[in-house]
């Protein structure tokens, strides 16, 4: 029964050359260290592309500002929005799966390691590419800087005609490797969930972290590769000369949306499902309660998956497709929150009677529940298409998107990282510093989000560099870009929490949740080879089976 | 490393789980296939959007015998593989050759088609519409046809060199599936570009 971890002869080992743990890091094909370079590699990036929206807000704080110019605006809300998607959420996104997902199905590695090494470093390959346009994307007329297409680059702004210079190269450059890089790491996924898991982990036995990263994978292999063949025939056209998206040629700018929405929406889900999985580990741990219809969970997950595949045109819906089309989207769209809306029941009825502790994960977990409401419903108003004809391209539409990225995406983020911080590191966190984080954060989010909607719906467009005094539209600038500076503030908390809590955080032990799936039961942080022997489950919470041998689950399962 | 980790259950049960290499090539095949969807989606698009000519009846010819090749280098690839699953890697290696030999016929076509098309008839990706869709998806396809020949031709040098057996059956297996997804995937490329395009 019993198995000690191998003891680690650390203390015989003299210190090693700076150089040495570097080359360990970059070389490395270990899944722990690759998912911590994913998530160092995306929180890099959220500091700059979080001072690219502090910039944008910063510029809309008052009518006729002039903080920067019109061309650097344009570039500064494509980089904002081409970075937080490819190289933020992405990237954090697939640095937990990599690291957990191993963890909780009981087995040593991801299925193919160097597969993983070479994803990641595609990622960031991408990203620096992305970046180094701000130096080489000059080109050969010197003109152009960084991108400025829009982080969807509709036809024809990407075009040779009015994209000169190499910026856009950059663009599509950078998508199609880390695309590449996507792709990979979805493969991988999927092998490690289908072929890894230890035994007696069957599929309906699995934590719903893993299923839902699944799902996720699946969707990555589906709509990520259709991006890489839209890059593919962008750079044809602007290479090679094709005629695509050459309107003048015969053409059509409009392919171009639905390949990239064929891509964009299922995107949305790719990003959001994995949400779904932290809160569906972190609820029922802070409730102490098993979760609630575990396998309506993976239904509802399964048809989310399918459904995200044909809902793409509702981000089309002013082009002016016809009455069919329309109503075919608009259909599909108001489907898609049906198995959407049993998951927030799901996550409602574990809570339901259960012994909630409010710690740092779980209050980010509740207001992820709250706020992931409210942006559902702003998306299914506009879903409908006659009221999007009215609302698309606003304010209103960037306040929904942020809604959900920000407040259902980025809250799940925030609450998977205090609720695993323990085990990555050996050490706990900052409660204190961890609730204040949240307190501000969740005062920004809304005075920033909330009151974005009312200039939308007063009929302000995105992507304007300045605006005329007088419309109705001052004050709820004003108090937009005042949330962004408590956000700000507050992400300087959780980095500090986080260094702090590092260096000086109490020691965290195996265990600190008192939680039932896999990876708390090795050490914290895991040794690399995760488990000493390689762990037997008859149930969805061995670690309760373990700790409650009188009553475990799997009599009831 | 703070605290010692909780004990687990040890113990030995019957637990069969799918081929790792498998499941990741037919994911990879799911994501090339949509990749391909594309790309044949943009080629069904702008069938006769031209503007200008030549129109795909005027230039292209239907490559029936570099199809027969390819497609009939499906059938070798799958009896080579079966043959090294039976231990006979003799007759494995010769199969896998005429395999090469046959995917190496078909680029010669496509080569030489587009040699045509290019020198004689001045047709190119800048053309037109119908020139960009063509030289795209079939050019996507020959380079899928490269890389397969690539990945093949590494598995005759070992097997010339000897270091190839039966216990290596189920990697062929994982490349032969990906070999059998470029020939579906020039079935589709076949019938759009030169039974529905024309």
């Amino acid at each position: 029964m019993s198995t000690e971890s191998i003891a680690w002869p650390s203390t015989t080992v003299g210190s090693r050359p700076f150089v040495d743990h570097v080359h360990e890091w970059i070389a490395t094909v270990d899944h722990k260290r690759l998912g911590l370079l994913y998530i160092g590699f995306a929180l890099m990036f959220l500091m700059i592309a979080g001072m690219e929206a502090l910039i944008i807000r910063i510029q809309l704080i008052r009518p006729h500002n002039d903080f920067v110019s019109p061309q650097v605006f344009n570039r500064l809300f494509t980089m904002h929005g081409t970075t937080m998607i490819f190289f933020v959420i992405m990237p954090v996104l697939f640095g937990f799966a990599n690291y957990l997902i191993p963890l909780m199905i009981g087995a040593r590695d991801m299925a193919f390691p160097r597969l993983n090494a070479f994803s990641f470093w595609m990622t960031a390959f991408g990203g620096l590419l992305l970046y180094f346009s701000v130096l080489g994307g000059n080109g050969l007329y010197g003109a152009g800087s960084a991108p400025d297409v829009g982080w969807f680059a509709y036809a024809p702004l990407t075009s040779q005609t009015f994209s000169i210079g190499h910026s856009t190269d950059f663009w599509t450059l950078a998508l199609l490797v880390s695309g590449f890089g996507s792709i990979g790491t979805a493969i991988n996924i999927i092998a490690t969930v289908l072929c890894m898991r230890c035994p007696g982990m069957t599929l309906a036995k699995m934590p719903l972290f893993a299923w839902l990263n699944l799902v996720m994978a699946g969707l990555v292999v589906l709509a990520v590769s259709p991006l890489t063949a839209a890059q593919i025939m962008l750079v044809i056209d602007r290479y090679l000369g094709g005629h695509f998206f050459d309107t003048q040629a015969g053409g059509s700018a409009v392919i171009w949306m639905h390949f990239f929405w064929v891509f964009g929406h299922p995107e949305v889900y790719i990003l959001v499902l994995p949400a779904f999985a932290f809160a569906s580990e972190i609820i029922p741990v802070f409730s102490r309660k098993p979760i609630f219809g575990y396998s309506v969970m993976v239904g509802a997950t399964i048809a989310i998956g399918f459904i995200s595949m044909s809902v793409w045109a509702h981000h089309m819906f002013t082009v002016g497709m016809n009455a069919a089309a329309n109503t075919f989207f608009v259909i599909s769209t108001m489907a898609i929150a049906v198995p959407t809306g049993i998951k927030i029941f799901n996550w409602l009825a574990t809570m339901w009677g259960g012994k909630i502790e409010f710690k740092t994960p779980m209050l980010f977990c509740i207001a992820f529940l709250f706020q992931f409401l409210i942006a559902g419903l702003t998306g299914i108003m506009q879903g409908a298409a006659p009221f999007d004809w009215h609302l698309g391209n606003s304010y209103f539409v960037v306040a929904h998107f942020h809604y959900v990225i920000v407040g259902g995406i980025l809250f799940c983020v925030f609450g998977a990282f205090y609720y695993w911080f323990p085990k990555m590191t050996g050490k706990m966190y900052s409660e204190t510093l961890g609730k204040l984080h949240f307190w501000i954060f969740i005062v920004g989010f809304h005075l920033t989000f909330d009151f974005m909607h009312i200039p939308g719906l007063l009929g302000m467009p995105r992507r304007i560099y300045t605006y005329e005094p007088g419309r109705g539209w001052d004050t709820w600038n004003f108090i937009v870009t005042i949330g962004v500076f408590f956000q700000a503030a507050a992400i300087l908390v959780f980095l500090g929490n986080l260094l702090w809590s590092y260096f000086r955080g109490k020691a965290a032990g195996s265990d600190p949740w008192d939680a039932w799936t896999l990876e708390w039961s090795t050490n914290s942080p895991p040794p690399a080879y995760n488990f000493a022997v390689i762990p037997v489950v008859r149930s969805r919470r061995p670690l309760w089976d373990l700790k409650h041998p009188d009553d475990p689950d799997w009599k009831y399962e | 490393m703070s605290a010692t980790s909780i004990p687990l259950a040890e113990g030995r049960m019957e637990w069969h789980l799918p081929y790792r290499g498998r499941v990741a090539m037919l994911s990879l095949i799911t994501a090339e296939a949509a990749i391909f969807s594309i790309f044949v989606v943009a080629y069904l698009f702008y069938i006769g959007k031209s503007l200008t000519g030549p129109m795909p009846k005027d230039v292209l010819s239907v490559p029936v015998f570099y199809t027969i090749c390819l497609l009939t280098s499906s059938l070798t690839i799958h009896l080579a593989a079966n043959a090294l699953r039976r231990g006979s890697v003799q007759s494995f290696g010769v199969l896998w050759f005429v395999t090469i030999a046959l995917g190496a016929a078909f680029l010669y076509g496509t080569a030489t088609e587009w040699h045509r098309l290019i020198y004689q008839k001045g047709f190119t990706i800048t053309t037109n519409l119908f020139g960009t869709t063509y030289y795209s998806l079939v050019g996507l396809h020959g380079f899928h046809v490269v890389v397969g020949l690539v990945s093949l031709s590494v598995v005759m040098a070992f097997t010339l060199l000897g270091s190839v057996g039966s216990e290596h059956a189920e990697r062929v297996d994982v490349l032969s599936l990906y070999w059998h997804f470029v020939d579906a995937v020039w079935v589709v490329v076949f019938t759009v570009v030169y039974v529905i395009g024309r």
